[in-house]
């Protein structure tokens, strides 16, 4: 799955030769064209919203609860289908995408949820083996008989989440912080292009935050591909993000490197008073 | 606060809180009066009754001692009748596994559903005596009218429950495996069955106990089995060979409840 590249629909793209040693910061892996969402008619959630993500970096898309940002996460890999609007992969349009062809493109983009939703009932290695349910014919599945290569990667991942010992574990017998270390591996299992995260730390105490946005961030580079996170925290944001994109009702309203991200900007995006005396 | 109780119009707040509920005493003497009234037109009284306890009694009396020595023929009752239990409920467990997938309404559009539910609700809408009727009548004498009675009786039970069970599911576990590019029996088959695999044998196991008993039954209408054996000696008034089959009865259930039991906890 290397050398793929856009076709003519998306100009002025460079070859995206993941894994070739050849990546440049110019590179673009996921490119969003004028994407729209209406869950019901007339209320959009996203309006016209374009982004382009290179092959490298962490983008965190801020914003209040509710804007569309777990939407947005969610067009990408087509959880959620959006009204109107394209979604490039490598060379391929993934909302015209359907059966078989999508969810080989699906599998291509590993995802971290806020509620880590791992299988409770699975060991924490069959978890992890799911992150291959894209790529394993389903008789190999139905009797869990994964390919050797799979099964060692899985027990690398594992070790280097942090949770080597844990692989026999049932996924409702380890603490949050696990959990999610668990979901970051099951998604990386997925060899992905990409990464997304959807609210990976609301559901975890401070300290457990940044371990796992360190975690994520360092994990990615490693994999050498981007990671998009979707987070309400903007001092997270701007401690982990190479780029922060900040949206309100459903709009991109800023998008640029952390310290362009100023208070008016925050105004803008989460409302409230010109002072925005709620601004630490 | 207690000012604002004051000012509500009607009686005070204490009188309200225990207030007599007319409509369901209304509701209570409807259906005492309904049994009073049932029970006249049936024929209900004491004196038939008493004289029944009187016959019962002598019944009793010629059931005792049981007579075992046609062991054999029970044995072979018995034997049969537990097949047919365990050759429904296998075949009528397999078939719940995907009737109970396509009933279940948050995986599956209604024109899949509405099928499905439509065969759950028949498959529930009599007992298995009328079925097993029906079938004797339809194929013939003999254990393949019970197993085919009994296997639709536990499609209905397990195929139910099954697709409830489905659709309790916690959905974030879904949307997690669809997201890793899983087809859908992947996902079907790696976080759909995890979160209900539990309570799925749970029902088979009981679904297994209950055809046993009702596999002592279907022999009565003809379908085979102890049952057949059973009323048989009712009609010749063999009342001693009645007991020692009821006995021998009792002692299968009993046994099956344990084996279910075993078989719970060894797959849970």
């Amino acid at each position: 799955m290397s050398a793929t590249s856009f076709d003519a629909a998306t100009p002025g793209r460079t070859e995206n030769d993941r894994g070739q040693g050849a990546a440049t910061a110019r590179e673009i892996v996921l490119s969003l064209r004028s994407l729209n969402k209406q869950y019901e008619r007339g209320k959009s959630v996203l309006s016209d919203v374009s982004l382009d993500f290179p092959a490298h970096g962490v983008v965190a898309i801020i914003g209040p609860s509710g804007t569309g940002k777990s939407t947005l996460i969610r067009c990408i890999n087509q959880l959620v289908e959006p009204t109107s609007g394209e979604v490039w992969l490598g060379g391929k349009e993934l909302t015209k995408l359907r059966g078989a062809a999508l969810r080989a493109a699906r599998r291509e983009i590993g995802m971290v949820f806020q509620e880590y939703n791992l299988v409770e009932r699975l060991s924490v290695i069959e978890n992890l083996l799911c992150g291959r349910l894209g790529y394993v014919p389903l008789w190999r599945i139905w009797t869990r008989n994964y390919p050797e290569s799979d099964i060692a990667r899985a027990f690398e991942l594992l070790d280097r989440v942090g949770l080597g010992d844990f692989a026999t574990r049932r996924a409702d017998a380890l603490s949050g912080g696990q959990r999610q270390r668990v979901g970051i591996a099951r998604a990386v299992m997925q060899s992905p292009r990409l990464l997304l995260a959807d609210e990976p730390t609301s559901s975890l105490d401070p300290r457990t935050s940044v371990e796992i946005m360190t975690l994520m961030r360092d994990i990615a580079a490693e994999q050498n591909i981007p990671v998009i996170i979707n987070i309400h925290d903007v001092a997270l944001a701007r401690r982990f993000a190479t780029r922060i994109v900040g949206m309100s009702a459903g709009r991109v309203v800023f998008d640029g490197p952390p310290d362009e991200l100023k208070d008016h900007h925050l105004t803008e995006i989460y409302g409230g008073s010109a002072s925005g005396e709620w601004i630490g | 606060m207690s000012a604002a109780v004051k000012s509500l119009p009607g009686p005070s707040i204490r009188a309200r809180a225990f207030r007599p509920n007319w409509p369901m005493r209304a509701v209570w003497l409807g259906f005492a009066l309904y049994v009073v009234y049932a029970s006249g037109r049936l024929n209900f009284t004491w004196d038939r009754f008493v004289t029944g306890l009187d016959r019962g009694a002598v019944f009793l009396g010629r059931m005792f001692p049981p007579e075992f020595t046609r062991w054999q023929l029970m044995a072979e009752g018995l034997l049969e009748s537990l097949q047919i239990a365990i050759i429904a409920s296998a075949a009528g467990i397999l078939l719940s596994l995907p009737i109970g997938l396509l009933a279940a309404r948050n995986l599956m559009p209604a024109v899949v559903t509405v099928p499905a539910r439509a065969i759950i609700a028949l498959a529930r809408s009599f007992h298995p005596i009328i079925v097993a009727i029906i079938f004797v009548k339809a194929i013939g004498f003999g254990p393949l009218a019970g197993i085919l009675a009994l296997t639709l009786g536990s499609i209905g039970f397990v195929a139910k429950l099954f697709a409830e069970a489905i659709e309790e599911i916690s959905l974030k576990q879904v949307e997690a495996v669809r997201a890793t590019g899983a087809s859908f029996m992947g996902v079907v088959i790696m976080a759909v069955l995890p979160q209900v695999l539990a309570r799925f044998i749970g029902f088979s196991t009981y679904q297994l106990d209950s055809n046993l008993r009702n596999s002592t039954m279907v022999g009565i209408v003809g379908g085979g089995g102890i049952g057949g054996t059973l009323f048989s000696a009712f009609q010749r008034f063999d009342y001693d060979f009645v007991a020692a089959i009821l006995i021998s009865i009792i002692a299968m259930i009993m046994l099956g409840e344990v084996i279910a039991t075993w078989l719970r906890r060894t797959f849970q």
